[in-house]
């Protein structure tokens, strides 16, 4: 068994790409009570946004503002029609709507700006961002951490990032408006009574938390390539687990839920081969997927309020 | 200390006009499919006063309380508060125009601290705009004023001991008080309680009613749903019965009990819930 392997995870972009599209989705959840079941395809559409303006010639700046405008305006979208009617109607409709953008990604329809079912390569896209790096390109080892010098420039930033939104996650929620945000979360017709416009407020819970996932979605298509695939309903239900076990409502949940989501996620492909034999190479990954699974079950059965939580401040089942 | 207005000369008579009324309903219906729901023809609401809306289940009580409210919206007819019209408002409107409503089914927000519960009854926190929320600043001193007046409401309706509590840890009876007092934070000119009294023990009501009657003192509007023909006569200074959607009647609490239209109605709806009652 190789701890290595669990080091390297835990610090990887990809944990900190999840780990922004868990703070915004507690944003959504922890803070506001909305129950977005489609945070992959806010990561979508910020990977698609960015790597297709940059792929096109357009500089990293304008790319990033294009994918925070689609991820606005996705949001917008998803919110207009269900954000009056009862808190299921934005599940049902997250869920559909982040299914068909990465169905509309991977179609062959739009092939010249997607790139179809094999996505948009690395290179096309990665080189503005990497050139603002200030590692040497070549391994580096720092600690018991070894990466590529652009791994490294990559998971500074993200890391940052998710510091960043962590601390505004933080402000917001001691602020007056996290206050109706968490009003909303317990009774909107209550809030609403108060003389709040409760359309408003979750509109702007959804648009915030959607344009951080969009963001995490940028720092994954960085750490690997665009690929719709990558971002299915299974990436949304890890995210999900990860905010859970991590803790919904509070600051580092999501950051810790996701270092550890992924961390034992690495630990059962280990130990999954040693302790049954004849697994053979393809079982392995839906080995672990099922305990994922099983893990959230757990999670919401015995400590729904996740490791960091307050059992009486939150909790799945109220 | 407000003047309380006489109904001397006030008809008792359903839809009469008052002299002085800060609400007034003309023509509303609302139908829930083939069922008529509420169908007022016309209502006013004495200001300064405590008016009771009675009525046997089913009147449409609570709907036309939540057609007043905006939390629902009328097919036909519309109102005025306070002079200014209450078509198309939302209900947040509603209650930023000084009309604030409470609920039958107690809405206090659990996972919420009591004091977090007051602060949010208050208007102009600038803080709870976004760009402004991140600036604490900005919006300290107003929390400052908005705290200590929570504390003075607190203080009155006896939960200051409760003060960082989970409102989900109050009793029914607590948590009705605290619906009452947060719905006061924003200084609303009418206040609109939904069944005030149902679920809370003898003791507290007498209290809720004594903080009744001394907000009417101070000069806030009541207008209250209730079941309990006790509890109206005691504090009401104004009754309006309604039955099957319509108003039926209006008086002076002492005197429209004796009226047969409401004998009929509320008579009526007894033997039915009796009836329930025994076979469930």
């Amino acid at each position: 068994m190789d701890f290595n392997d669990i080091l390297q995870i835990v610090v990887s972009p990809v944990t900190a790409a999840f780990a922004l599209a868990a703070i915004g989705l507690n944003f959504h959840y922890g803070l506001t009570g909305l129950l977005n079941m489609g945070q992959a395809g806010f990561m979508l559409i910020g990977m698609y946004g960015y790597a297709i303006s940059v792929s096109h010639g357009l500089p990293a700046w304008a790319g990033l503002i294009i994918a925070i405008v689609g991820a606005v305006l996705f949001a917008l979208l998803l919110g207009w029609p269900t954000l009056r009617l009862r808190g299921d109607y934005l599940a049902i409709v997250t869920i559909a709507a982040a299914e068909i953008v990465r169905i509309v990604g991977r179609s062959q329809w739009l092939k010249e700006w997607t790139g179809g079912n094999t996505g948009i390569r690395g290179k096309d896209f990665k080189d503005p961002f990497e050139s603002l790096s200030p590692f040497p390109d070549k391994l580096i080892r720092i600690g018991p951490w070894q990466f590529h010098g652009n791994a490294w420039w990559l998971l500074t930033v993200a890391w940052i990032l998710v510091a960043l939104f962590a601390l505004l996650f933080w402000r917001l929620k001691s602020s007056p408006w996290g206050r109706v945000m968490r009003g909303i979360r317990e009774d909107e017709d209550a809030v609403r009574s108060l003389g709040k416009n409760v359309y408003s407020f979750k509109m702007q819970s959804l648009v915030i938390g959607g344009v951080i996932g969009a963001l995490g979605g940028i720092v994954f298509a960085h750490s690997q390539a665009v690929s719709p695939d990558s971002m299915s309903r299974t990436t949304t239900f890890w995210i999900w687990t990860a905010l859970l076990l991590g803790g919904a409502a509070t600051v580092f949940g999501p950051v810790l839920g996701t270092c550890l989501f992924w961390a034992l996620f690495v630990l059962i492909r280990q130990v999954g081969p040693l302790m049954l034999p004849n697994l053979d190479g393809t079982q392995v990954e839906p080995l672990a997927l099922a305990f994922v699974g099983l893990g959230l079950i757990l999670l919401i059965v015995f400590r729904p309020q996740g490791i960091l939580g307050n059992r009486r401040e939150i909790a799945i089942n109220g | 200390m407000a003047e309380i207005p006489s109904f001397a000369n006030v008809e008792a008579k359903p839809g009469s006009t008052k002299p002085d009324p800060i609400l007034i309903a003309d023509g509303v219906m609302r139908s829930f499919g083939g069922l008529v729901a509420v169908d007022v023809k016309h209502f006013e609401a004495q200001r300064h006063s405590i008016t009771a809306l009675i009525g046997p289940n089913g009147a449409g009580k609570s709907t036309f309380f939540n057609l007043l409210t905006g939390f629902d919206m009328a097919q036909e007819g519309h109102g005025t508060f306070n002079g200014s019209p209450l078509k198309g408002m939302s209900s947040a409107q509603v209650a930023r125009a000084g009309m604030v409503r409470t609920f039958q089914l107690t809405k206090a927000l659990s996972r919420m601290t009591v004091i977090e519960n007051m602060r949010l009854g208050a208007q102009q926190q600038s803080g709870e705009n976004f760009a402004r929320a991140l600036l604490s600043p900005l919006w300290k001193a107003r929390e400052q004023e908005i705290t200590a007046q929570a504390e003075v409401l607190l203080e009155r309706f006896k939960l200051i001991e409760k003060r960082d509590d989970f409102a989900g840890s109050l009793s029914g009876g607590q948590r009705k008080l605290l619906e009452m007092a947060r719905a006061l934070m924003s200084k609303p000119s009418m206040l609109m309680l939904d069944e005030p009294m149902a679920g809370v023990n003898p003791a507290l009501t007498e209290s809720l009613l004594d903080h009744i009657v001394a907000l009417r003192d101070e000069g806030v509007t009541v207008l209250f749903v209730e079941h309990d023909m006790h509890m109206v006569r005691r504090i009401s200074d104004w009754v309006v019965v309604m039955a099957e959607g319509r108003i039926i009647a209006e008086g002076d609490p002492h005197e429209v009990m004796k009226d047969p239209a409401v004998q009929d109605a509320y008579l009526g709806a007894h033997h039915d819930a009796d009836l329930f009652e025994e076979r469930s």
